[in-house]
């Protein structure tokens, strides 16, 4: 017994299990059901009726049987890999796009720690600096996929994306200054803890989105990039440059890719989260109960993490959905507008935040605002 | 039978609309190119003068450019094959003007022997490729194009499908398989008027 | 509107050593609309140079049509342009007509008007839903197919079939207007005019979409009469040349409707022409219906249609005609005739000579879009890789009419 309690209060013991719930129980099923939710977000704007043919008999489970199919299917699949290709970097460029879209995980916590228990993988002093670095692998995924096939689109495509990717983490990274300005830390659990404070008293929650508005918008447009998303899909364009990068991939790698772009979704939606909307709290949820003018609603410790949770999921189920809705209401923009948009608009307008957000703390810290 | 530009040619075809009036353009290029004016008619209501060969781009470009005729639109051209008949082909060029609302349908008669007329590409851009067409489906050469390779058909196309003595179920010999080269030197090579089904890829290897 | 976005015809070459790439689009791809190729060398994403190839699907139109009699034509003429089929049916029958000198009687033309109008809605329809899809707008797309399929229900309603319709007879049509259609024509037009209205929303205030298509694809006044342009994209450019008003066919001069232009003759006109004349051609249908005529909807000119089955089996004249008419086919009087009609992309010309027997010396169509693939490089060479797909969207390229 007491072993057991050792092991399982073994840090890195405890931080394996939480990267198998978080990962393989959370993230690895979202990924997977956002495929099929895109497909049938996607039919309900556009007034059909969406996949519902896979079926197991008579059970169709209005489409769910397709991601049993489409798993299947991709997993038995030719994997054809084509003569001019290089095999070998060939190969491996999805994993590139998966670990760089796992990673993001690391750091995010899904619920406030109880004691010395953590619900975050860890965290790291660097804390989103971490993040940063390792997403920009995410291009090397596209570049390298581009590159190997040996095929003209697919190198389009790369080197799009490799110039979008890289325009777009520059102003990624300072729209995101201004956040780590006003919580005085790059640290996740401080930036998520500051936001459960409160503004006049008990009212208005002191979330991200709230104390950087614009930050918020940036931030968001350029994951919506980072994730090559519509409107910023020049990349894949599917019109003009077919797939892009991935355009000479089939069966399981080509999948890999998929599953890369819907687990980004989540990953950049749970950023989007933690950064600007309360991480996993629920406004006006304490430690010990709801709290609001003074008036308690008191719950026990676990009610409390598991509403944090719930929070937490139905917060990033929200911003996948935004994602993919996105994605079916707007065109596509050129790649020289996305150029365009990412170092004459928006990197102007991150360092004018940046600026505002300066004067803004010193104006507080110098008249004790 | 008093029209039958089919079997007796536009001559006969115009004599009775000769002995009314003749509409405006007609009456307007019969003053100016007399001679050049083989035959005209009004049948069905389409104005049509039928002109000579030699020196049809003078007429062209008094239609396109003179503010009485001011065809700004060349509709279309193409050839009709008239076989067992002596000038066997006639190349067709309808016209429009928008300006003037009116149209004209020029015909050119052209010999068997030396099939070739004069290319009014350079009057309107549009009859580079109705010529490109005509000329791969009648064998009809226009002088002055500056690029008549097949548009519809492919390199090595034996024949002119349009003619009337070319079978309708008449099979074309294979092609042989082209070789694909490995590295394409895209400076030079790339002609942009060459055209080719495999315009890339049809050099002959060199290892 | 201010776009920074200065054209890109300005770049100069690169001066380091780099090499222009030459990518075949096509002729599978998806943006090919069937099966064209085109030929580009790109300086990085720049279209530097331009071949189109076409002749993909070369079906020998013509060799075909003047092998069989002028009736069995009409099906042909169907595959032609497989967006807006009615149209092509109408112009050949009527250039056959022309030959014969028959006319329809006036129902007959009404109810072609109306189909013809119904086809070109279709086909604007798709064009621009497909020029929405290809800036990445896939939700306007499915919108404007599901208003499309209204009108094909529709078409399907009256001729039998969505595309093969094989309607149009010389001298008349296959059948009259079916009963109730005329009420459920209203109520789809309803509905074909919220989506389009609806689609318009989604884009026509978006600043992406504004951006992929202003400017893009210009070709000038003089360029474009000179490539020969007709419909949508010659009153782009703001030369109100409509067939339809020049040379008044079947009873369009008893309808009011009017022709949009654009100014520019960039991608947006063409997309905001075509957008109006949906509108114009509703309104041409909803006059179509009101002045509907009663009476027969096929001619009794015994040369072009076949007698009653009561005259073929009691009297000697008919049991002749109807003979001739199924062994010989009709025989038009040698001569020549011309007729254009307006078609969803310009002017759908058929040039029919006859020498007086039963199969044409020539049936030529003249292909609006011929003239514009022709003029795509011109249109292209300048611009980036992506706005390659857009301007060949909004010339609407059918394949089946451009390559016969």
């Amino acid at each position: 017994m007491t072993l057991l309690f050792d092991i399982l209060t073994n840090p890195a013991v405890q931080a394996i299990l939480k990267i198998l719930v978080i990962v393989l129980g959370f993230v690895m099923i979202v990924g997977t059901v956002l495929t099929l939710m895109e497909r049938k977000w996607s039919s309900a704007v556009q007034d059909r009726i969406g996949p519902n043919r896979a079926n197991l008999g008579r059970f169709r489970g209005r489409g769910t049987v397709h991601l049993a199919a489409d798993a299947i299917k991709s997993i038995f699949k030719e994997d054809t890999i084509p003569a001019h290709a290089d095999r070998l970097i060939f190969t491996i460029a999805p994993f590139f796009s998966l670990f760089a879209a796992m990673v993001v995980w690391a750091i995010i916590p899904v619920a406030a720690p109880i004691g010395s228990f953590t619900f975050q993988i860890t965290d790291v002093n660097i804390g989103f600096l971490l993040v940063f670095a390792v997403t920009s692998l995410g291009v090397y995924g596209a570049v390298l996929a581009g590159w190997s096939s040996n095929n003209k689109f697919a190198i389009l495509g790369a080197t799009r994306s490799t110039a979008q990717m890289l325009s777009y983490e520059i102003f990624l990274g300072l729209s995101l200054v201004g956040v780590f300005m006003v919580n005085g830390s790059v640290t996740v659990s401080t930036v998520v803890a500051n936001q459960g404070q409160y503004w006049f008293g008990d009212l208005i929650p002191k979330w991200g989105v709230i104390t950087q508005p614009l930050a918020f918008l940036m931030f968001f447009t350029a994951m919506l990039a980072e994730m090559k998303r519509l409107p910023f899909d020049a990349p894949e364009g599917e019109s003009e440059i077919i797939a892009g990068y991935f355009l000479e991939y089939s069966g399981m790698r080509w999948s890999a890719f998929m599953l890369a772009e819907y687990i980004a979704i989540v990953g950049a939606s749970a950023l989007t989260v933690t950064l600007f909307f309360g991480g996993y709290h629920v406004p006006w949820l304490h430690a010990d109960g709801f709290e609001l003018f003074g008036w308690l609603l008191p719950l026990p410790t676990f009610i409390v993490a598991t509403l944090q949770i719930l929070s937490f999921i139905v917060k990033v189920l929200f911003f996948c959905w935004l994602v993919i809705l996105i994605r079916w209401t707007v065109p596509r923009f050129r790649f020289d507008q996305i150029m365009e948009l990412g170092w004459k608009k928006m990197l102007p307008l991150a360092l004018a935040n940046l600026l505002i957000t300066a004067v803004w703390l010193l104006a507080i810290d110098h008249w004790h605002l | 039978m008093s029209q039958d530009p089919a079997t007796g040619g536009a001559a006969s075809a115009a004599a009775p609309a000769a002995a009314a009036q003749p509409p405006a353009l007609t009456r307007l290029l019969l003053e100016r190119f007399g001679d050049r004016v083989l035959s005209h008619h009004t049948q069905h209501g389409d104005e049509t003068v039928s002109i000579r060969r030699e020196g049809m781009l003078d007429v062209f470009s008094f239609l396109k450019d003179d503010p009485r005729c001011a065809f700004e639109l060349m509709i279309d051209l193409t050839a009709v094959d008239y076989l067992p008949r002596a000038p066997r082909f006639e190349v067709v060029v309808h016209l429009k003007s928008i300006g003037k609302n009116h149209r004209l349908r020029v015909k050119i008669p052209v010999a068997e022997q030396a099939p070739e007329v004069d290319s009014i590409q350079g009057l309107w851009v549009a009859a580079n490729w109705y010529e490109r067409e005509c000329h791969e489906m009648y064998g009809i050469t226009f002088k002055g194009h500056p690029n008549l390779a097949p548009l519809l058909l492919y390199d090595g196309f034996e024949g002119y499908p349009l003619r009337k003595d070319y079978p309708k179920g008449y099979q074309q010999p294979l092609v042989p398989m082209r070789p694909v080269r490995e590295r394409y030197d895209y400076g030079e090579r790339f002609h942009p008027v060459k055209h080719s089904h495999a315009a890339a890829v049809t050099e002959p290897t060199e290892g | 509107m201010e776009t920074t976005s200065a054209s890109p015809r300005h770049l100069k070459p690169l001066d380091f050593g780099a090499e222009p790439m030459v990518v075949e689009l096509g002729p599978q791809h998806p943006a090919m609309h069937g099966i064209t190729r085109f030929q580009c060398r790109l300086d990085g994403e720049v279209v530097e140079e331009m071949v189109p190839d076409i002749g993909y699907l070369h079906r020998g139109f013509e060799k075909e049509a003047e092998a069989t009699n002028y009736i069995k034509i009409i099906p042909y003429t169907d595959r032609l342009n497989y967006v807006s089929p009615l149209i092509n049916n109408v112009g050949y029958v009527m250039a056959v007509e022309k030959l014969f000198g028959v006319e329809a009687p006036r129902r007959a033309q009404y109810a072609r008007v109306i189909m013809s109008e119904i086809s070109r809605v279709t086909d604007h329809l798709t064009c621009n839903g497909a020029s929405a899809m290809e800036v990445g707008a896939m939700t306007v797309f499915l919108w404007f197919i599901k208003a499309r399929e209204y009108l094909w229900e529709l078409v399907e309603e009256v001729t039998g079939a969505r595309l093969t319709t094989n309607w149009t007879r010389i001298g008349g049509n296959a059948n009259d207007l079916p009963y109730g259609f005329l009420s459920m024509l209203e109520e789809r037009l309803k509905k074909v005019e919220e989506a389009v209205n609806e689609g318009e929303v989604l884009i026509l205030r978006n600043k992406i979409f504004i951006d992929r298509l202003k400017d893009v694809g210009i070709l000038s006044r003089e360029r474009a009469l000179s490539y020969g342009f007709t419909g949508p994209m010659i009153r782009a450019t703001g030369v109100p040349y409509d067939l339809r008003r020049a040379d008044p066919y079947l009873v369009y001069d008893e309808l009011d409707f009017e022709i949009p232009v654009g100014t520019v003759g960039d991608c947006f006109d063409r997309f905001l022409v075509r957008q109006e004349e949906i509108r114009q051609s509703i309104r041409i249908i909803r006059q179509a219906v009101d002045k509907l005529p009663p009476g027969d909807y096929h001619c009794r000119d015994r040369r072009v249609w076949m007698p009653e089955k009561y005259e073929v089996f009691n009297s000697i004249e008919g049991l002749i005609d109807h003979f001739k008419i199924v062994m010989e086919g009709p025989k038009p009087p040698p001569g020549e005739a011309y007729m254009g009609v307006e078609g969803g992309n310009g002017e759908l010309g058929f040039y029919v000579v006859s020498d007086g027997s039963g199969h044409p010396v020539k049936c030529r169509v003249r292909p609006p879009c011929f003239n514009f693939v022709s003029a795509v490089p011109e249109m292209t060479i300048g611009h980036y890789v992506a706005d390659i797909v857009p301007i060949f969207g909004s010339i609407n390229m059918i394949g089946g009419e451009l390559e016969r």
